[in-house]
């Protein structure tokens, strides 16, 4: 299976032979692929046994963590990246975990569903009801994803924290999102990527 | 043991005792002038001795880690939950060694030996051990069995702190190091635990100040009280809640009359404490405390753990379980911590089981499921590994 775009881009954004710290790892893919592509020394953080499983299978250094007790057991600067993919919706304090990887690591690398899309706004809007996407398949109540954000609402968060924007890239599955993600990302993208640094 | 021996045993299992006649310098100064230990192991040694996995024992395990001794055995081997065939230590596929450790009571040399220069019983004058001499000991036993690296030495609790001790020691004969419910260094009241269990024991005016296999008895008393303060904090409250309650075994709360009442949980430890008291030497007890109470893994690297483990150069899996509270979860993460900081290959699984500090030995479905997860990572390192090295051969 080719990876996700969003992955790709995070391949590109990563120096070789890094030493990287994956948030939320799953079941250890990404930091897998960056073993390969990258070389990286990496190590992945998780909460779900099963995925830690799953990671140690793979072949990564899993660590089982609560990421919402924050990232104390590292020291500062101690990796040069620090990834979350497609996880700071479920936490508890998005913004404290925002604090901490850029504590822990030169650059960090962050993903989130971009609920500024169109689609997200239409059935709001429209349908009165909590969207619901293929990706994101909860309902309201149990849904692990507590903090959604859109394009800006992020954007308004980094420039509140003095954290610096070094790159940003946008994904979007659908026909007409793929050919407008660029030009209105906050309208137009599913995914949102950032670069950031402090 | 069961009627039918179940497919996953390693059935029926025989000691094997091995003798030592070159001198071992321990750590405390003092030379064991020749030793013997018991072993068991299971599985078959492959070809290149790549398949070895070490056993360390816990504060009052054994040899027999698995199967059965007798058909009249009525439970196996102490970790027999995890090692067999198909199981996550899986006999089929690794030769695994198990040796009581020096200074115990069940075959291998210790302070109910007879000591060769008096040729009376050692008893308190055993010479007090260190891990680091369990692991000099079990690298002579590695030699004598021609196993130059382990592929993995696995431990839980006092087991862990041996792990580790190899991985610092002997970097070179350790390749995956799995370190499970153990720690660093105890905790002022870990040893406080352990000073109560070792008061317990030469209390009893059995213990003839530690010379009463001489004086022909046994500190049968004091050795249950320390098996009974040392199981409860082995357990966890909820589970003594679940498995015991507030149930009577004896005697009723009835208005009106007076039987005297029992606990079930009060039946529970006194049997526990009885059975252990028959199967253990209580200088052995005393002298298995005191390696955990001394042991300290960075002491001697300035106290910087990270320091201590740059010396490693195996990978290493650290398990916790969330309910353990006389090895905490904590204790395992300052290992990850150390481990990460030192840039070795580690991960780390914190199983939740409400059985306390026993669950290492006991059954869980995440647990066994690690455990399974790595072992077959390890084979597969086993394999890339064999094949380079056939590489390197045909280039040199």
């Amino acid at each position: 299976m080719s990876l996700r775009a969003d992955l790709k881009i995070i391949q590109n954004w990563i120096s070789p032979n890094s030493r990287i710290l994956d948030l939320a790892c799953g079941d250890g893919s990404l930091l897998k692929d960056l073993k390969l592509s990258k070389q990286v020394d990496g190590y992945g953080l998780e909460i779900d046994s099963e995925k830690i499983t799953e990671a140690i299978s793979n072949n990564i250094n899993v660590i089982a963590a609560n990421l919402d007790s924050g990232l104390s057991q590292f020291s500062d600067k101690s990796f040069d990246t620090v990834i979350m993919t497609e996880a700071l919706q479920a936490m508890r304090n998005p913004d404290l975990v925002l604090d901490e990887m850029l504590r822990v690591g030169g650059n960090c690398i962050v993903t989130f569903p971009n609920f500024g899309n169109w689609r997200a706004r239409t059935s709001l809007s429209f349908r009165g009801r909590m969207p619901v996407t293929k990706k994101l398949n909860y309902q309201w109540y149990n849904t692990p994803n507590i903090h959604f954000c859109t394009v800006f609402d992020f954007e308004e968060l980094c420039a509140d924290k003095n954290i610096h924007i070094k790159n940003r890239r946008f994904a979007a599955e659908h026909v007409p999102d793929k050919y407008l993600k660029n030009l209105w990302p906050n309208l137009f993208s599913d995914t949102a990527i950032y670069l950031l640094s402090k | 043991m069961p009627d039918i021996m179940p497919e996953d045993s390693v059935g029926l299992v025989a000691p094997e005792i091995i003798s030592f006649d070159e001198p071992l310098k321990l750590a405390c100064g003092r030379t064991l002038p020749s030793y013997q230990l018991v072993v068991e192991t299971y599985g078959k040694l492959n070809n290149d001795k790549s398949n070895a996995i070490l056993i360390c024992h816990a504060l009052s395990g054994h040899h027999h880690a698995a199967g059965y001794h007798s058909r009249d055995d009525l439970k196996p081997g102490w970790w027999d939950n995890h090692i067999g065939p198909g199981k996550p230590i899986d006999t089929n596929r690794f030769f695994v060694v198990c040796p009581n450790n020096l200074g115990g009571c069940h075959g291998s040399t210790g302070p109910n030996s007879i000591n060769p220069n008096t040729n009376k019983v050692w008893g308190v004058e055993f010479p007090p051990l260190r891990a680091r001499d369990w692991v000099n000991s079990q690298a002579r036993l590695a030699d004598r069995l021609g196993i130059q690296q382990w592929a993995a030495i696995v431990g839980g609790s006092l087991g862990g702190m041996q792990v580790m001790r190899w991985a610092l020691e002997f970097p070179d004969r350790i390749r995956h190091a799995i370190v499970i419910a153990s720690a660093m260094k105890l905790s002022a009241q870990n040893i406080a635990f352990n000073e109560m269990a070792r008061n317990a024991i030469k209390s009893d005016p059995d213990f003839q100040n530690g010379n009463f296999i001489e004086k022909n008895t046994q500190p049968r008393n004091g050795l249950a009280l320390a098996r009974m303060i040392g199981h409860v904090t082995y357990l966890s409250d909820e589970q003594m809640g679940s498995k015991f309650g507030r149930e009577l075994s004896a005697g009723s709360f009835q208005q009106g009359q007076y039987t005297p009442v029992e606990f079930q949980v009060e039946s529970y430890l006194r049997h526990q404490g009885d059975a252990f008291s028959g199967s253990f030497d209580a200088n052995t007890y005393i002298l298995m405390t005191k390696v955990l109470d001394y042991f300290d893994l960075a002491r001697e690297y300035d106290d910087d753990a990270i320091k201590a483990f740059s010396h490693a150069q195996c990978d290493f899996l650290i398990v916790s379980f969330l309910s353990d509270w006389r090895f905490s979860s904590e204790r395992s993460e300052e290992i990850v911590r150390a481990l990460i900081d030192a840039k070795k290959n580690v991960s780390y699984a914190a199983i939740s089981s409400n059985l306390g500090h026993d669950s290492f030995l006991l059954r869980n479905e995440h647990y066994e499921k690690t455990l399974s997860a790595y072992m077959d990572r390890l084979l597969e390192d086993l394999q890339e590994n064999k094949k380079s090295s056939n590489i390197l051969e045909t280039i040199l």
